[in-house]
């Protein structure tokens, strides 16, 4: 395994570019040295990013949204108050992360490009309408979240892409996001379901826009447009709940696995859809929960 | 032992929380665990596992291996003893595969090299041909006509005729008239009760150091429960005498019954001869579950009548323990415990020992109890709900008392279960108020306790210190309660006592730290090595003082002349007489070595709240109370720890821990983010009560407390779930699919 | 395969090490720094037995590998006690009985003093999520609790 720490992300391109055999990039770690040790992937290349200028930071821009750095880890979002103020439910996704020392380390990068279909932030990204920025061997792109996961483990990113910030949107009035996941312990679990919920209300209350993201229920991310639209016009009345449970759970197609069953993980994104979403209505309508 | 030489009260020592001896060293880094050794010259050793549950091995090339810089020795099958029986045999077959591996996980080779880095590099070029056979884990597969044999030699002669040969051993016992029992009653329930296998999920990795040379001779450091069965075993399986091995129990880190047997400790000797220098050897955490210690998965039928006022007519138990790939499921112990805490007149118990493709299971804190407790206290729970009974008031009614006859033959000396239902009654507990969505529920539980070979030697030095050593590895403070006890007998300071886990070259056999045997068999034996010493002061002092030895008493840490006969004389300190003993006849030691066989059975009761999410299923444990029987607590917060720390795993193992296998017959959750041991947060505070109803066997009246704790939690959450959402779990663990599944079965 | 030098500060000790790019933090602490007081209890991030401070955040040493440690501070558990002077919390950990075997007491140490920095009056709830990470299977957690919120009650006063 050779290992590398560029400075710059073109130049960690350019690493990735010319590497042969199994790349990685290292972020936190803590998906890549899990592998590493229990003999799943022994990358042959190793590129560090941390090192790269800014990867660390968090910034706010005038227009109210947000860019992360590729290297900052679960905590630091936790321990951001703006950014938890403006985007509750993409921050506690991410804390939901492993322990408080896999926050130490974890990021939003890595999650989403592990590409495990139960990541918890990815659901939060998507709803959210988070992009990337990518700088590959021949230049840089902007891509949604929505559009990184493929399938189980692959991402869309070509060989030599590396994932350069994270962009968040601005906030706007009357909107609120929310993330849930089911586990079967408080903690130290990886999600059975995942289910968040970003919206916006008019000053009536009632929902103007609405995305709903599904997670572990599907081979990627799932985002449920039929979810959103049993939201929409509604102010959350019970007979909307019921549509959005009924349509998340329809959207789902699990898998049985150790983690759960189809019947089990069906039956809860409904339930999780109906809890989630109520808790990012009351965060739009200014609620501190 | 006679009661008159029991010592009920009046303890000076006994009874008191001091510090811990181990304690600086292990909240600053500095003790030794198993991975902590290092030697000069060392190799790092790697196991190379079978992939497959159940396949032939046609051949192993190692070439490709021993090609590989840095690897110092390769060893299979062929590098030890050949044509062991018995026990050994099975151990070694386990260490070793020889002709089949039975299991996923079950070791096929193994590697020395100068990295650990290269060991696991190696291990991946070991070439192994398998011809994969057709495999079975499920219990009541395995017993099924046409289920895949394992091995068609390995049922006993308990075995009735017509089993199936992955049936390998039977027991049945009982007394009184079963049918009549049953025709006696106003209300019989019969019902079948599965269990997952769990894992004991100590936090420290199996680890060792080995180190043996041509000559036969050896030394082995290693994380254990018991280092005298590591060495006799290691030296039978690596063919030199026992004597010959010395055996060093590091700190360990967790057993609860685990680390009562060898895995890589054999395979370090082996690799370690080979290479000629010293090999460790440190599992993954995936080893240790794939390879290591599960219980047993059970599958249970049970069937008891009660009368309306609440009697217990008559109870029935089948139990079918599914142990892994070799013989030795507990199941007479889940078919001993299971009505114990119940005077019965009308009982029978029958017990089925099945082999399947899973590891070979090891002892868990009161081996087979939990599961057999878990089917029988939930068909009780039903008995009292339908009869509209109170589940206490039931349970006092027909508990068993010093000389009910036990289901499970023996009458039963002084015993305290009573007094633990009486104070789960009287608990603040058991009367408070529930939220919507909670339910409480109570469970009993027993366990033997156990005795077992044991030695110590306590030896004084001139200042008047004393130094004890015992031969079982402390894991949860024990050396805190040998000094206790030492310091009771020898009426000197706690501090001036200090206690050593022995090495096998330094004192004589010792049992394993295990049957919740510390405290009471070495307890005893120090109590008795102190008693030796005692004797010995008192003659020096007789000496001196010019009168008959009898006519010397030991009295807070002094010789005293015993009344105005014997004369008039000071007291004499002990540190005095330490002080010549070098002049008036050499050193003073005491030793103790016996079979104590006065282990005091233990009984508890445990109160639940548990609360569960309709919706999803989830349950969480909102409070908790144990109440056990110790018969005497010589070191109260650590009794209270072993109680809590019972019902924390009793807890894992009602509702989320279990061995998950594939289709394959592989282990699916060998990491600890998929095998689900309760996390910090999942947990309330344990509230805990202290009975003491002295033991007879004893001279403080200690009882083992380590294991008792963990029978009642399974039947204890089933029952306060079905208190809470309405519906009875016959299979553990009650995860939140299995819940969720029987809500939408009731409607 | 080629072995990368590293200096870094452990402890507050300036070390230097070579080791191999798969080598992990924790496995260089052990084999090669002698320091042995951080435990491998799972190797993958689960059990915290490993936890250690990297620049003041708490990690897993396990998912660090050793090559990244190059140019920071790490502590560890064999530098709580200052001299003799045990911490405050290492002393309750003794008086609670808030250990059985031991091998959870690195991780649950480090990580514990950790929190108390970040927030001198945690409450239960938060002590109990905060060591979610660290899993301790002999004790139930309840005197590891007692323990810790014990600590921060007498440091607050001390303070
Ligand atoms: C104990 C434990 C518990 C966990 N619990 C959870 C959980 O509850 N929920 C959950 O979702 N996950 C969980 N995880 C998984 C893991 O922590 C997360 O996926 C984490 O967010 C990964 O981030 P990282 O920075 O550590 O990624 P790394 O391990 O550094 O990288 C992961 C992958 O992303 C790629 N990558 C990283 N950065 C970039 C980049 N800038 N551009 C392109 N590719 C990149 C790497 O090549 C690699 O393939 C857990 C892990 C552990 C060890
Ligand atoms: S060894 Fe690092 S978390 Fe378990
Ligand atoms: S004290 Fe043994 S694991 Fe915590």
């Amino acid at each position: 395994m050779q290992y590398h720490r560029p400075t710059s992300f073109n130049e960690a391109a350019a690493l990735a570019n010319q590497a042969t055999g199994e790349t990685r990039f290292l972020a936190g770690g803590t998906d890549v040295l899990v592998q590493l040790r229990a003999d799943i992937v022994t990358p042959d290349t190793l590129i560090d990013i941390k090192s790269i200028p800014g990867v660390g930071d968090i910034s706010q821009a005038p227009d109210g949204s947000w860019t992360i750095g590729i290297a900052v880890p679960g905590a630091e979002m936790r321990e951001h108050v703006q950014l938890g103020q403006d985007w509750p439910g993409l921050v506690e996704a991410m804390d939901l992360i492993g322990s408080t020392q896999v926050q130490g380390r974890a990021t939003l990068v890595g999650n989403l490009c592990n590409g495990s279909p139960a990541a918890d932030s990815v659901p939060a990204m998507v709803a959210a309408g988070v992009e990337l920025s990518v700088t590959g061997p021949t230049g840089n792109r902007r891509i949604a979240a929505v559009d990184v996961p493929v399938a189980p483990g692959r991402t869309s990113l070509a060989k030599g892409e590396v994932v350069s910030a994270v962009h968040v949107p601005a906030r706007g009035t009357n909107a609120g996001d929310a993330y849930l996941r089911f586990i079967p312990r408080t903690e130290m679990d990886i999600a059975v379901v995942g289910c968040a919920v970003n919206l916006s209300l008019d000053t009536e209350g009632t929902v103007t826009a609405a995305r709903v993201a599904l997670g572990a229920v599907a081979p990627t991310v799932l985002l449920v447009e039929d979810a959103a639209n049993a939201l929409i016009g509604s102010s959350l009345d019970d007979k909307a709940l019921d549509r959005l449970a009924s349509a998340a759970s329809a959207a789902c197609n699990p898998i049985s696995d150790k983690r759960g069953t189809v019947e089990f993980r069906t039956h809860v994104a409904g339930v999780l859809a109906k809890r989630t979403a109520k808790i990012a209505y009351a965060r739009a309508q200014g609620e501190n929960t | 032992m006679a009661l008159d030489d029991q010592k009920p009260s009046g303890f000076k020592f006994v009874g008191t929380s001091p510090d811990r001896p181990d304690g600086l060293d292990k909240v600053t880094g500095r003790a030794r665990f198993g991975a902590d050794a290092y030697a000069p010259g060392m190799l790092h050793g790697a196991v190379v596992r079978s992939p497959h549950a159940h396949a032939r091995i046609i051949r192993i090339d190692t070439s490709k291996a021993e090609a590989l810089e840095g690897v110092k020795a390769v060893v299979t099958r062929a590098d030890f003893v050949d044509g062991l029986q018995g026990e050994f045999g099975f151990v070694l077959e386990n260490v070793m595969a020889g002709e089949k591996a039975l299991y996923d996980g079950h070791a096929v080779a193994a590697v020395a090299a100068s990295s650990q880095l290269i060991a696991r590099d190696a291990v991946k070029l070991v070439e192994v041909e398998y011809e994969v056979l057709p495999h079975v884990t499920d219990v009541d597969a395995a017993m099924a006509e046409n289920a895949p044999v394992l091995n068609d030699s390995y049922a006993d002669a308990s075995v009735p005729a017509g089993h199936h040969p992955n049936v390998v051993r039977y027991h049945d016992s009982g007394h009184g008239d079963i049918d009549a029992g049953f025709a006696e009653a106003d209300l019989v329930i019969e019902d079948s009760f599965k269990t997952e296998a769990t894992h004991q999920g100590y936090i420290e990795p199996h680890a060792c150091l080995a180190s043996l040379g041509g000559d036969g001779k050896g030394e082995l450091w290693c994380t254990t429960q018991g280092h005298w069965i590591a060495q006799k075993t290691c030296a039978a399986l690596v063919g030199i005498d026992t004597s010959q091995l010395r055996v060093t129990a590091s700190e360990i880190g967790g057993g609860f019954g685990g680390k009562t047997t060898v895995f890589i400790e054999p395979v370090a000797l082996a690799l370690s001869r080979k290479a000629n220098r010293p090999v460790k050897i440190v599992m993954t955490r995936s080893e240790v579950f794939r390879a290591t210690g599960p219980t047993s998965s059970t599958s249970m039928d049970i069937k008891i009548g009660m009368k309306k006022d609440g009697t217990i007519t008559a109870a029935q138990g089948i139990f079918r323990l599914q142990g892994g790939a070799f013989p030795g499921a507990p199941m007479e112990f889940s078919a001993m415990c299971a009505f114990a805490p119940y005077a019965l007149a009308n009982v029978h118990q029958v017990g089925y020992d099945v082999i399947s493709n899973r590891p070979k299971q090891a002892a868990y804190r009161a081996p087979g109890a939990p599961m057999a407790s878990f089917a029988v206290e939930s068909v009780i729970d039903e008995l009292c709900s339908q009869l509209d009974l109170d589940p206490i008031d039931v349970r006092l009614k027909n508990a068993s008392r010093e000389g009910t006859k036990a289901s499970y033959g023996p009458k039963f000396e002084r015993i305290g279960l009573v007094e633990t239902l009486e104070a789960a009654k009287a608990h603040p507990h058991y009367s408070a108020p529930l939220e919507p969505g909670q339910g409480r529920g109570i469970s009993c539980g027993f366990w033997f306790n156990h005795g077992g070979e044991t030695s110590v030697s306590l030896a004084l030095s001139e200042d008047g210190t004393c130094q004890i050593s015992v031969g079982t590895p402390d894991i949860g403070g024990s050396r805190a309660s040998m000094a206790l006890m030492a310091a009771e007998e020898l009426g000197i300071p706690y501090e001036n006592i200090r206690v050593t886990i022995a090495d096998t070259a330094t004192l004589g056999y010792n049992d394993v730290s295990h049957g919740s045997r510390v405290t009471y068999a070495s307890g005893l034996a120090t109590i008795k090595a102190a008693k030796d010493a005692v004797g010995k002061l008192c003659k020096r002092a007789a000496a001196k003082w010019g009168i008959p030895e009898d006519a010397v008493y030991w009295e807070d840490g002094c010789a005293k002349p015993s009344g105005a006969n014997a004369g008039n004389f000071d007291p004499m300190p002990l540190a005095k007489i330490t002080k010549s003993m070098g002049r008036t006849g050499g050193p003073i030691s005491g030793h103790f070595e016996a079979t104590p066989e006065g282990a005091g059975v233990s009984f508890g009761t445990h109160i639940v709240d548990a609360e569960v999410d309709p919706e999803t299923g989830k349950t969480a444990v909102v409070r908790y109370t144990v109440i056990q029987d110790a018969g005497k607590a010589i070191h109260p917060s650590y009794v209270e720890g072993q109680f809590q720390g019972g019902a924390a795993q009793g807890i894992g193992w009602a509702l989320n821990e279990e061995y998950i296998y594939g289709e394959d017959g592989r282990l699916q959750n060998s990491i600890f983010l998929d095998y689900r041991v309760p996390v910090a947060s999942d947990l309330p505070m344990i509230d805990t009560v202290i009975v003491e109803v002295p033991n007879p066997g004893h001279p403080y009246g200690v009882r083992g407390v380590g294991e008792t704790g963990i029978v009642p939690p399974l039947a204890a959450i089933a029952n306060a779930v079905s208190a809470a959402a309405g519906v009875r779990l016959r299979h553990l663990p009650m995860s939140p699919p299995r819940i969720l599944r029987a809500l939408k079965d009731k409607g | 395969m080629k072995k990368i030098h590293v200096t870094t500060t452990v402890n507050d000790d300036n070390v230097e090490f070579l080791c191999d790019p798969r080598e992990t933090l924790l496995d260089v602490l052990r084999d090669r720094l002698n320091l042995t007081g951080a435990k491998e209890g799972c190797g993958t991030g689960d059990c915290g037995a490993c936890s250690v401070t990297v620049d003041g955040r708490l990690v897993c040493s396990c998912l660090v590998l050793g090559a990244e440690a190059e140019g920071k501070k790490i502590a560890t558990v064999e530098g709580i006690a200052k001299g003799e002077e045990l911490h405050p919390l290492q002393h309750k950990f003794i008086e609670y009985a808030a250990l059985q075997c031991g091998i959870c007491t690195p991780g649950i140490l480090v990580a514990a003093k950790s929190l108390l920095e970040k927030n001198p009056d945690p409450t239960e709830t938060e002590v109990r999520y905060w060591l979610a990470g660290n899993l301790c299977r002999c004790t139930g957690y309840d005197k590891i609790i007692r323990a810790v919120m014990d600590t921060a009650a007498d440091m607050r006063e001390a303070s």
